[in-house]
């Protein structure tokens, strides 16, 4: 699933998106919302478009998931990715 | 050297567990050579460790912990606990105080400084960033990440005392890209009663042997600027100092406060023209830029320099 | 925080301090009935927060009920210096021996209160200080140590002042020196302070400040003056325009992107942190610029925050361009700064090239920032370019002097 805001873009494998252990742990771990879950059951995981441009870089959802399964985007920066 | 703080240091940082506590606990550990953060204090939370340094509940338990006085406190609790957790600190042999809270009614600010006093303690702020020196220790936000105080501070003969303390950084900056480094700045708050003004902080100045001019940054609103330049008529001061002087549209607006709690223009002394004359009398120059500063204390500090090899 | 006459003769009282048997009242029938029950001469003076009501006609003497309520209907009406007046007090006119003076504010230098004390009354004491010297006495007291009433008595004393007067002052300074300190005051004055044909003192008028910080803490006392938590009483009443911008910044509780004031120019200001807008604002002054309002960004406000402070600024009317400036920052972000005005002038369907002047914000995460910037074709400038030079560039680009 990858949702853009002006900014920024986040793109998660669907395997994670599906992950509900995953899913909670990235909600945790955001300090800008900009993961929810979605209405289950099963809870999946969502992604708050309202909320992509606030993301600070921090990196803290990239080190929560299995490497590569998220990316996050700079649009403004020709869709470089976050490492 | 430095003014109030050197390499050997020792401080806690009470409210350690808040979010910017924290922030700041990290960026102190890292400027310059590190700093000797020898505990945190919260409440209920003994045991933890921020960044690796020791929560306690009690200042007594972190000075039993050192196993020596502790120099000094950064105090960051919210406003209606910070003169408990300042008396605390003074009470346990804390000597210098800096306390990082806003918006404290001033009639706990003058119990606390008045209670420092006693003891033989010193308060920096309310409402203030910290003190730096340049390459060595910080104590407090000041200059923010490690990384960008380095890019701001300089090691140098200036001594910066500032009201503001985004302007620290902004004046220092201005300073340090002339070539003339900071001996030790100072934020020193802008509430209307602060634990050290300009004119407290004069005396450690003019005993430090580094420091060879001084660059203040003041605003509308208080008397303190009056009181420096009696300092430094009474005391005849080796020092040659220049001073900016923020918010000079507050004249026309009086009873507006802008900015700090302290600025505001109640009466005629407050204002920005009546400072500008004081300072003058007392051969400080208010400068109009702040990128005139440099090239002002520097030749302030030449001038005083020739003078005194002529004599 | 300023009480109104009304308010802070009611503090005097219920310290304990004598005051008259007046009536406040919104209602000119009512000042009539109050003048009844004093019986006798009144004055009826008008309840705003601003000074020079004597000449601006605001009191005025009844020697009748029917004369009091004349006089309450007119200065119900009557504006004074912008301020229309919140009611009127129904005063006894006292017959005074002499009027005397007496209060207390914080010596910011002393760190200390001082009470002020003088026998000549009823003027502004800056004055009676700066021709009688003598007349005046001053004294601080102790944050931490009890007040103790001898301070009181040495203040008075040292103005000449003995006898019976003396004894009957001292308790009132004491009782207003422990006001002051267990009100949170910043200021309190009894001004004139009365004496009467039978030598007893009575409150004339009272002025009482108390500091904002601290109104959390005198809740009860607020709530039975009637006074709400709304009620800022600043020199100038908010206007919508500063409203609304106090709700930009209550968005969410990261950081602050506020203070807004407005002033009537073209420039929009995006400014911040404290310092820095206090200096910025001279800048754009100082290179002919007319700013439309002044602000405060600091303490890393979210990027929604950051938007709706510029997405305010760029709607007001009359504004033609914002300029975005700040002292190096370190706290807040300029990476975060940058996405919130690009965005609000997206989301108004501006180019942010054309509407922002300059961005000049160095700091925190300015590689990031001006990355942004770049893609947006936004004019911005590092930390080489002076606080002073930037508010130039940004008065340039709209035009000096052009409104
Ligand atoms: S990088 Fe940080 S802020 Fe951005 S989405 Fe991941 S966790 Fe959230």
């Amino acid at each position: 699933m990858r949702k853009d805001g002006v900014f920024i873009a986040v793109d998660v494998d669907d395997a994670v998106v599906a992950d509900s252990a995953l899913a909670a742990k990235l909600v945790e771990v955001c300090p800008v919302d900009i993961y929810a879950l979605a209405q289950g059951p099963p809870a999946t995981l969502d992604i708050v478009e309202a909320n992509l441009d606030e993301c600070v870089l921090c990196r803290l959802c990239l080190d929560a998931a299995p490497p590569g399964t998220i990316k996050v985007l700079k649009l403004y920066d020709s869709e470089s990715v976050l490492v | 050297m430095s003014i109030l703080i050197d390499s050997d240091t020792t401080f806690i940082v009470q409210g350690i567990t808040g979010r910017e506590a924290v922030n700041l606990t990290r960026e102190c550990l890292d400027y310059g050579a590190g700093a000797k953060v020898v505990g945190g204090v919260t409440p209920g939370r003994l045991g933890r460790d921020v960044h690796g340094v020791p929560v306690f509940d009690t200042v007594a338990q972190a000075v039993a912990h050192h196993g020596a006085p502790i120099d000094g406190s950064v105090v960051t609790v919210p406003p209606a606990f910070t003169k408990d957790a300042v008396f605390e600190a003074i009470e346990n042999g804390v000597k210098l105080i800096v306390i990082v809270t806003e918006r404290i009614p001033r009639r706990d600010v003058a119990e606390m400084v008045e209670l420092a006093t006693l003891r033989g303690a010193r308060i920096i702020g309310p409402n203030c960033l910290g003190i730096i020196v340049p390459d060595v220790i910080k104590m407090g936000g000041i200059g923010g990440p490690a990384k960008n105080a380095a890019q701001a501070y300089t090691p140098g003969p200036i001594g910066v005392i500032s009201r503001s303390g985004g302007m620290t950084t902004e004046m220092s900056s201005t300073l340090s890209a002339a070539g003339l480094g900071q001996s030790t700045a100072v934020s020193i708050g802008g509430d209307a009663i602060i634990g050290s003004s300009y004119a407290e902080l004069m005396g450690l100045f003019e005993a430090d042997e580094q420091t060879q001019g001084i660059v203040i940054y003041t605003e509308p609103g208080g008397r303190m600027e009056a009181e420096l330049a009696r300092w430094v008529t009474d005391n005849n001061s080796r020092l040659p100092i220049v001073a900016f002087m923020a918010g000079r549209f507050m004249d026309e607006m009086p009873g507006m406060s802008f900015g700090h709690a302290g600025t505001i223009v109640e009466g005629k002394e407050d204002t920005a023209s009546e400072k500008i004359a004081r300072l003058a009398q007392a051969h400080i120059t208010v400068a109009e830029r702040i990128e005139d500063i440099p090239a002002i204390i520097g030749d302030k500090i030449a001038a005083r320099q020739s003078a005194g090899a002529n004599a | 925080m300023r009480f109104f006459e009304y308010e802070a003769r009611e503090i005097v009282k219920r310290a304990g301090i004598p005051v008259t048997d007046y009536g406040f009242t919104t209602d000119p029938a009512e000042a009539r009935a109050i003048a009844e029950r004093i019986g006798g001469p009144t004055v009826i003076k008008s309840q705003v927060l601003t000074g020079g009501r004597m000449k601006a006609g605001g009191v005025k003497f009844a020697d009748t009920p029917a004369e009091a309520e004349a006089h309450a209907r007119a200065i119900l009406a009557l504006e004074i210096n912008g301020h229309m007046p919140r009611g009127v007090l129904v005063d006894p006119k006292a017959e005074v021996e002499q009027e005397y003076y007496a209060g207390v504010v914080w010596d910011g230098i002393r760190k200390q209160p001082v009470m002020i004390f003088s026998p000549v009354g009823g003027i502004d004491i800056e004055q009676v200080a700066a021709e009688q010297p003598d007349k005046v006495g001053r004294r601080h007291f102790s944050n931490i140590l009890p007040f103790s009433e001898f301070q009181a008595k040495e203040v008075i004393a040292s103005t000449g002042v003995t006898g019976s007067a003396l004894n009957k002052l001292v308790p009132i300074v004491t009782r207003l020196a422990k006001l002051f300190t267990a009100n949170d005051m910043i200021l309190a004055e009894i001004n004139p302070l009365g004496r009467l044909a039978d030598g007893s003192f009575v409150a004339l008028d009272a002025h009482m400040d108390i500091e904002n910080e601290a109104r959390g803490r005198h809740k009860p006392l607020l709530a039975d003056l009637g006074v709400g938590d709304e009620e800022t009483r600043q020199a100038r009443e908010a206007t919508p325009f500063e409203l609304a911008g106090e709700e930009v910044d209550a968005t969410d509780h990261r950081g602050v992107a506020g203070n807004v004031t407005e002033f009537d120019g073209n420039l929009g200001l995006v400014i911040g942190a404290g310092g820095g807008s206090l200096t910025l604002f001279d800048a754009v002054r100082a290179h002919g610029g007319h700013p439309a309002n002044y602000c405060e960004i600091g303490g890393n406000p979210s990027v929604a925050k950051a938007c709706g402070l510029a997405k305010l600024v760029l709607q007001k009317p009359g504004v033609d361009k914002i300029a975005v400036m700040m002292s190096i920052v370190s706290n807040t972000r300029v990476d975060i700064v940058a996405r919130g005005v690009i965005k609000a002038c997206l989301e108004l369907g501006y180019d942010p090239a054309e509407k922002i002047a300059i961005f000049r914000i160095p700091g925190a995460w300015e590689e990031e920032g001006f990355k942004i910037l770049e893609q947006y074709h936004v004019e911005y400038a590092d930390r080489s370019v002076s606080l002073n030079e930037a508010a130039r560039r940004a008065v340039e680009k709209i035009g000096a002097d052009a409104s």
